[in-house]
C-alpha cells in the first residue's frame, strides 16, 4: 500500500532540517496576547530554574520596566552590558549582538523581539539579531505581544487602533522551536493594570488608555490563542509525518495573490499569507504591469514594489507580469503554475464607469474553474519606504531633463508641420491638412512616448484651428462643423497616440525582457568553459558591470578561509568586515537588504550546493537598478552561475590534485613494498642459514658455534634496523594511513612484551590497567610498534633483571600509557631532543645497538593517533616514557549480559 | 620415529630461503619438495601429495593467495604462508583463503619448526575435538561435558565466551581471522564488529589465563586475529 508509506522527499527535507536545527539555537519565544501579561516574568522564571541546573544563562536585554518582583528575578544573573549609540545627540542604549556573540552563553534571554534597533546597528531589527545568534549554536529566550506578528498587525490595527510599525514575520515565528502562550484573563489584566502593575510609558498613557479596553483585550487573547493554535497544528501535522501515523499529503496547487496599484495592497498580502499558511500551501505574488500602470507617478511604482518585497517576506514568490489585459495575465499565470486559488484586493467600481466589469467578475468570467478570494482593501496607508529606497535626487533631475527634451521636440514637429502646410494651402482641401497633423501625432506616439503624443494631439489642433482653420491667426471659428472636425481629429489624435505609444512600451518591455534572458543564457556559456577561479572572477564581474550599469568585485577565500583584501578596494566605500560577514552568514547585506540598509554597495553571498564560494560586491550607479524585482532576481541567477561556477571549478582542481596525490602515493608505495620485499628476503636467508648453522649435524665446533651465533644475533638486529628505517620511511612520506578499530589496550601491551621479549631478555615486565580502561580507537599493529620500541629502549638501557612496569589508565578524554624502568633514566635537558630522529640516549661511540630511530618512530605514531608522548619525572628514579591515546566513544559491545563478575584489575609479574 | 617420512611443498621463488627451510626441515626428517614458481607449485601440490605446503605469497608468475583458493579446492594439507610483506591485509586475505599459519619474514627456523609441528599435529587428529578432553596449561576443556575446569576448579563462563572457546579448541595452534571467529561464533551478520571478539577474548584470558596482559595460550596475533597454544612459546 503505497499511501501507507512517507514521501522519501518529505522523510529528507524532515532530517535535513533536524540536521539544521542540531546547529542551529533552540528558540523559544513567550507570546502574550498584550503588555502586561507577564512574558517577561514568565522567561526570566525559567531561565533561573536552569540557571540553577547549571546553564550558562545571559541576559542580553531584558526590560525590567521598574517591576519590581521581575527584577528580583533577575538578581543572580549575568546581564549583558548594553552598547551606547549616539544618535541626534542624544546618546541612547541597544543590544549588543558582537558581545553577546562573544561571550557564547548556552542560552541568551533577548527580551522584545519586535524591536526596531537604532540606526546604525547591524540589523534594522531585533529578530534579525536573534536569527544570527542562533545560526551561531546560541539557544534563545524572547518575548513577542500578538500584535507585532506581521500578518496580525493590521487586523490588530483594526481592532484597537492603533498601528504599531514594529513586526516580526511570520515565517520566523514559525520556525521557533517552542512557542509558550502566556495568559491571564483580560479582567485580572486590568486589575493589574489599575493597581499600577502594568508600565505604562506617560506620553502614549491615553492611547493605552483606549488600548486596554476589555473588548480589545478579549480579542486580542483570541487572536494570540488562535494564532497558537495554528502553530500547533502545523506541530501536530509535522510529528504525522514524522510517525507516519496517518499520511496527510499537501495538495499540490498553490495559491496566487494579485498586487494591485490601490493603496492597501498589504492587506491583501497579509490576508493571503494567512491564506496560504491555513490551507497549508506555497503561494506566490504577482504584480501586472499594464501600460496604464507603467505611468504611474515613481513612489507608487515603489509602493507596489514594497508590497511584492514584503510579500517575499512573508514566504511567496514574487513575479512582475506585463500585459494589457490584468484579468488575462492572471488566469494565465495561475493555470501555468498551477494554482487553484487566486487573492485579489476588491476595487470600488468607478461612478461614473458604473457599467465596466471589475477585475474580480472578469477574472470570474475568464476562468470558471478558479476560486477567486476577493479581499476588502484596508484603508491603512502604505508602508513607510525605507530610507535607502527613496529615489536618488540625481537620478529623477536626468529623468526630468529628458522629458524636457520630449516635450520640445514635440511641439518643434508640430510647428515643422504648420511651417511645411502653410505653403501648401492654397492647393490642398483641409482635411488634407489634417492628415499631416494626424502623421506627426503618431510619429511622436511611436518615437518619444505617450506624453508627447497627447501634447502633439492639443497642440495640432490649437494651430490647425489658428493657422489652417478661416478666419486665421484666430482661435475663432467661422463654421461651427469645424467643432466636429476639432473633436474627431482630437480624439482621433489621442487614441492614435496612446495606440502607438502602448505598442511601443510593449515593444521595449519585449526587449528588455529578452535581453536579460539573452544575458543569462550568454553569461551562462561564457562560465562554463572557465577552468580557473580568476577567469571565472574577470567574467562574472565584467558581466555584471555591464549588466547592472556599475562596480563588481567578488571576494572568493583562500584555502586558509581568508578573503582577500585587495579585491574590495577596487570599489569604492565596501567593506571588507561586511563581506566577511555576508560569507559567513549565507544573507545577502546592503543596498536593498535589511542588514546594513544605509550602504551604496550591495554584498550577495555566491552560494553553492555544497558551501558559499564567495561574496559578489555590487554598486550601482543607480539605487534604482536593484530596485525592480526581475532586476535583482537577474542579479541573484548571476551570482548563483558565478557561484556554481566556482564551485565546479573548485571540483576540478581537486580531482586534479586527487589523481596526483593517487599516483605519487601508489608510486611511493609501489617502491617502499619493492624495498622492503628486496631488503627482508635476503636477510630473511641470512637469518634463516645462520641458525640452520647452529643446529647442523654433526654438531660444529665451539667457536664455531659461537661465530654462528653471533652471525644469527648480527642478522637479526640488522633485520630490526632495517624494519625500523622502513618504518620511518613510511611515516615520512606522510601518508601513514591508520586502520583504527576498537581494541582492548591489554591484549596490545600483551603482543608487545611477546614480541618484545627477545629483546628484554631476563627482565621481568609488571602490567597493571585500571580496571574501568575502556576500548580505545587505535592501529593495533602501529600502537604494538610504539610499545615494543618503548620495551626495546628499557632492554636497551637498563641493566639487566630490573623490572620494568607498565601501567595504562584512562585519564580525562584520554588513555595515558606509561613503561617505566629501573635503569638510569634520561639526561636532564635530553627529555625532549631524545624523541628527534637519529638521537641516541647514550654517546655517539656506545656499544649500544640502534641508530636512534625508535623513539621518533614512536612519536610520530602517537601523534598521529592525537596522542601525546613524553618522559615524565620518576621520584623512585629510573626513565618514565609515557603517552596518551584519546579515548572517544566506544561501539556498544555484545548484548549478552555476563551474568558473573569480572576477576580483579589484572596485574603479575613473568618473567 | 618410525614413521614414513612426511613430505613437505616449499614454494618460494628465492633459492636461499628455500635451502634453509629446506634444511631446517631434514634435521626433523622431512621429505622436501621445491617449487619456485606458482605454476610448478600447483603442479607439485596434486602430483606430490604433500603433508605440509610452505607457500611465499609474493611469486614471480602471480600471487601465492590464487594458488591457495586453487589447492583449497580440493585440498586439507596446512599450508603455512611466508610473507615479506608486513602489511596484515594480505595476511588476513591469506588465511582466510585457508592458509593454516603464517611467518613474516625474517624469521627464525626454530620459530618455524614450532608451527610446521603444530599444524601437523592437529592436522593428523581431525576428530579430537569431538571427543576429547582438551588441555592448555592447567585448564582442561571436556567438550562432551560442556565443562571447562582450571586447576580441577570449574570456570563458569557464559555461552558466548564457550562457543569462541570451542572454535579456538577446534582450530588449536591454528590462526583465526577476526572474519572467520565472527563469522562462526557470532553469525554472518556480525562481520564487521570486530570488538566483540576482543572484548570476549579479555574475558576469556581474565578467567583462564594466569597473567591476562602476559598471555600463553591465548595468543593475539595483532590486527589479524587470535591462535590457541596448547603448549607455551614463552622461553621460561
Amino acid at each position: 500500500m503505497a499511501s501507507d508509506r512517507p514521501d522519501p522527499d518529505r522523510l529528507l527535507a524532515e532530517v535535513q532540517a533536524e540536521e539544521a536545527a542540531q546547529r542551529r539555537g533552540h528558540l523559544r519565544i513567550y507570546f502574550g496576547a498584550s503588555a502586561g501579561v507577564g512574558k517577561t516574568f514568565a522567561m526570566l522564571a525559567a531561565a533561573r530554574q536552569l540557571r540553577d541546573s547549571g546553564t550558562a544563562v545571559v541576559a542580553g536585554v531584558v526590560e525590567t520596566h521598574g517591576r519590581r518582583e521581575t527584577e528580583a528575578l533577575l538578581d543572580g544573573i549575568e546581564v549583558l552590558p548594553r552598547r551606547t549609540v549616539t544618535v541626534n545627540g542624544r546618546s541612547m542604549n541597544e543590544f549588543d549582538l558582537d558581545a553577546a556573540l562573544a561571550r557564547r552563553p548556552s542560552l541568551l534571554l533577548v527580551d522584545e523581539l519586535a524591536h526596531t534597533n537604532l540606526p546604525g546597528s547591524r540589523h534594522s531589527k531585533r529578530w534579525q539579531d536573534v536569527e544570527e545568534l542562533l545560526a551561531a549554536g546560541i539557544d534563545v529566550y524572547t518575548t513577542l505581544n500578538v500584535q507585532h506578528l506581521e500578518s496580525l498587525n493590521d487586523v490588530v490595527g483594526g481592532i484597537t487602533g492603533i498601528r504599531v510599525w514594529e513586526t516580526v514575520p511570520d515565517t520566523f515565528f514559525d520556525t521557533a522551536d517552542e512557542v509558550l502562550v502566556v495568559d491571564i484573563p483580560a479582567d485580572e489584566l486590568l486589575a493589574r493594570l489599575a493597581a499600577g502593575k502594568v508600565y505604562v510609558p506617560e506620553q502614549i498613557e491615553r492611547a493605552a488608555r483606549n488600548f486596554f479596553r476589555k473588548g480589545n483585550l478579549m480579542a486580542l487573547r483570541e487572536l494570540a490563542l488562535r494564532r497558537t493554535a495554528d502553530r500547533i497544528e502545523d506541530d501536530v501535522q509535522a510529528y504525522r509525518v514524522k510517525q507516519a501515523i496517518e499520511p496527510v499529503w499537501k495538495t499540490e496547487a498553490s495559491l496566487l495573490c494579485g498586487v494591485g496599484p490601490h493603496p492597501g495592497g498589504e492587506g491583501v498580502i497579509r490576508n493571503a499569507a494567512r491564506l496560504a499558511s491555513q490551507l497549508g500551501v506555497d503561494w506566490m505574488a504577482v504584480y501586472v504591469e499594464t501600460p496604464r500602470l507603467q505611468r504611474l507617478p515613481a513612489v507608487a511604482r515603489e509602493g507596489i514594489l514594497r508590497t511584492l518585497k514584503l510579500a517575499q517576506e512573508m514566504g511567496a514568490r514574487t513575479a512582475v507580469l506585463s500585459g494589457a489585459d490584468p484579468a488575462v495575465v492572471l488566469v494565465d499565470y495561475a493555470r501555468s503554475h498551477n494554482c487553484s486559488k487566486l487573492v485579489l484586493g476588491r476595487t470600488r467600481t468607478k461612478p461614473w464607469l458604473p457599467f465596466l466589469p471589475s477585475l474580480i467578475s472578469r477574472v470570474g468570467a475568464l476562468a470558471e474553474d478558479l476560486d477567486v478570494v476577493a479581499v476588502g482593501q484596508a484603508t491603512t496607508s502604505q508602508l513607510a519606504a525605507p530610507q535607502s529606497m527613496i529615489e536618488d535626487p540625481d537620478d529623477a533631475s536626468a529623468k526630468g531633463r529628458k522629458r524636457w527634451r520630449a516635450y520640445s521636440w514635440t511641439a518643434l514637429a508640430v510647428t515643422t508641420v504648420a511651417l511645411a502646410a502653410t505653403p501648401l494651402l492654397p492647393h490642398l482641401e483641409l482635411a488634407n491638412i489634417v492628415m499631416m497633423f494626424l502623421l506627426v501625432v503618431v510619429l511622436v506616439g511611436v518615437r518619444l512616448g505617450r506624453g508627447p503624443a497627447v501634447l502633439a494631439s492639443f497642440l495640432s489642433v490649437a494651430v490647425f484651428d489658428f493657422f489652417f482653420v478661416p478666419p486665421r491667426f484666430s482661435f475663432a471659428v467661422s463654421d461651427v462643423q469645424y467643432v466636429l472636425t476639432f473633436a474627431v481629429m482630437l480624439a482621433v489624435a489621442l487614441v492614435i497616440g496612446n495606440l502607438t505609444s502602448g505598442l511601443r512600451y510593449q515593444a521595449k518591455i519585449a526587449s528588455t525582457r529578452e535581453d536579460r534572458s539573452r544575458a543569462v543564457s550568454e553569461f551562462a556559456r561564457e562560465l562554463s568553459g572557465l577552468l580557473e577561479t580568476q577567469q571565472v572572477i574577470e567574467v562574472a564581474t565584467r558581466f555584471i558591470e555591464a549588466q547592472f550599469r556599475g562596480r563588481a568585485t567578488i571576494l572568493v577565500p583562500d584555502a586558509q578561509d581568508r578573503l582577500d583584501g585587495t579585491a574590495v578596494t577596487r570599489i569604492e566605500g565596501a567593506d571588507e568586515g561586511t563581506a566577511r560577514w555576508v560569507l559567513d552568514n549565507a544573507q545577502p547585506a546592503g543596498l536593498g537588504t535589511d542588514t546594513l540598509a544605509g550602504s551604496r554597495c550591495l554584498y550577495l553571498p555566491l552560494r553553492a550546493p555544497m558551501r558559499n564560494r564567495g561574496v559578489l560586491i555590487l554598486k550601482p550607479q543607480s539605487r534604482h537598478v536593484l530596485l525592480v524585482p526581475e532586476q535583482r532576481r537577474q542579479l541573484e541567477t548571476f551570482a548563483y552561475l558565478t557561484a556554481i561556477s566556482l564551485e565546479r571549478v573548485h571540483y576540478v582542481e581537486v580531482a586534479q590534485q586527487a589523481l596526483l596525490r593517487m599516483e605519487s602515493e601508489r608510486l611511493r608505495n609501489s617502491l617502499l613494498s619493492a624495498l622492503s620485499h628486496d631488503l627482508r628476503t635476503p636477510l630473511a636467508s641470512l637469518v634463516g642459514i645462520a641458525e640452520s648453522l647452529s643446529h647442523s649435524q654433526p654438531p660444529l665446533s665451539a667457536p664455531q658455534q659461537e661465530s654462528a651465533t653471533q652471525l644469527a644475533t648480527q642478522a637479526q638486529r640488522l633485520a630490526s634496523l632495517v624494519e625500523n628505517l622502513l618504518e620511518m620511511a613510511r611515516i615520512e612520506t606522510g601518508e601513514t594511513t591508520l586502520r583504527r578499530r576498537w581494541h582492548v589496550i591489554e591484549e596490545v601491551i600483551g603482543s608487545a612484551i611477546k614480541s618484545a621479549r627477545p629483546a628484554l631478555g631476563n627482565r621481568p615486565v609488571e602490567v597493571s590497567i585500571a580496571r574501568d580502561t575502556p576500548l580505545v580507537e587505535i592501529d593495533a599493529v602501529l600502537i604494538e610498534r610504539v610499545l615494543y620500541n618503548l620495551l626495546e629502549n628499557a632492554g636497551k638501557y637498563t641493566p639487566a633483571g630490573t623490572q620494568v612496569r607498565i601501567s595504562a589508565e584512562p585519564d580525562g578524554s584520554s588513555l595515558r600509557v606509561a613503561v617505566n624502568d629501573r635503569g638510569p633514566g634520561v639526561q636532564k635537558g635530553q627529555e625532549d631532543v631524545i624523541f628527534e630522529k637519529f638521537t641516541r640516549g647514550v654517546g655517539r661511540e656506545s656499544s649500544t645497538p640502534g641508530v636512534g630511530l625508535g623513539l621518533a618512530i614512536a612519536r610520530a605514531i602517537v601523534e598521529a593517533h592525537g596522542g601525546r608522548i613524553f618522559v615524565a619525572s620518576v621520584p623512585e628514579g629510573g626513565a618514565s616514557f609515557v603517552f596518551t591515546l584519546p579515548l572517544g566513544n566506544p561501539p556498544a559491545g555484545p548484548d549478552e549480559v555476563e551474568a558473573e563478575s569480572l576477576p580483579q584489575a589484572t596485574g603479575g609479574i613473568a618473567a | 620415529m618410525t614413521a614414513p617420512p612426511l613430505t613437505a611443498l616449499i614454494v618460494e621463488d628465492d633459492a636461499p630461503i628455500r635451502r634453509f627451510v629446506r634444511m631446517a626441515l631434514e634435521t626433523e626428517r622431512w621429505n622436501v619438495v621445491e617449487s619456485a614458481t606458482l605454476r610448478q607449485g600447483l603442479i607439485d601440490a596434486g602430483t606430490q601429495k604433500p603433508d605440509l605446503v610452505i607457500l611465499d605469497l609474493g611469486l614471480p608468475d602471480g600471487d601465492g593467495v590464487d594458488l591457495l583458493r586453487d589447492l583449497r579446492g580440493w585440498s586439507t594439507v596446512p599450508v603455512i604462508v611466508l610473507s615479506a610483506r608486513a602489511d596484515e591485509q594480505d595476511k588476513i586475505a591469506a588465511l582466510d583463503a585457508g592458509a593454516d599459519d603464517y611467518l613474516t619474514k625474517p624469521f627464525s627456523t626454530g620459530e618455524l619448526l614450532a608451527r610446521v609441528r603444530a599444524n601437523v599435529r592437529r592436522a593428523g587428529t581431525p576428530s579430537h575435538h569431538e571427543t576429547r578432553i582438551f588441555r592448555f596449561g592447567d585448564v582442561e576443556v571436556d567438550q562432551e561435558a560442556r565443562v571447562v575446569r582450571k586447576g580441577q576448579v570449574e570456570v563458569h563462563l557464559s555461552p558466548t565466551e564457550y562457543r569462541l572457546l570451542a572454535f579456538l579448541v577446534s582450530n588449536a595452534g591454528k590462526v583465526l581471522t577476526h572474519r572467520q571467529i565472527l563469522q562462526h561464533v557470532w553469525g554472518p551478520g556480525y562481520l564487521d564488529r570486530d570488538h566483540y571478539v576482543r572484548i570476549h577474548m579479555s574475558h576469556l584470558r581474565q578467567k583462564l589465563e594466569a597473567d591476562p596482559a602476559q598471555p600463553r595460550y591465548l595468543l593475539t596475533e595483532t590486527a589479524v586475529g587470535y591462535r590457541l597454544v596448547e603448549e607455551s612459546t614463552e622461553p621460561n
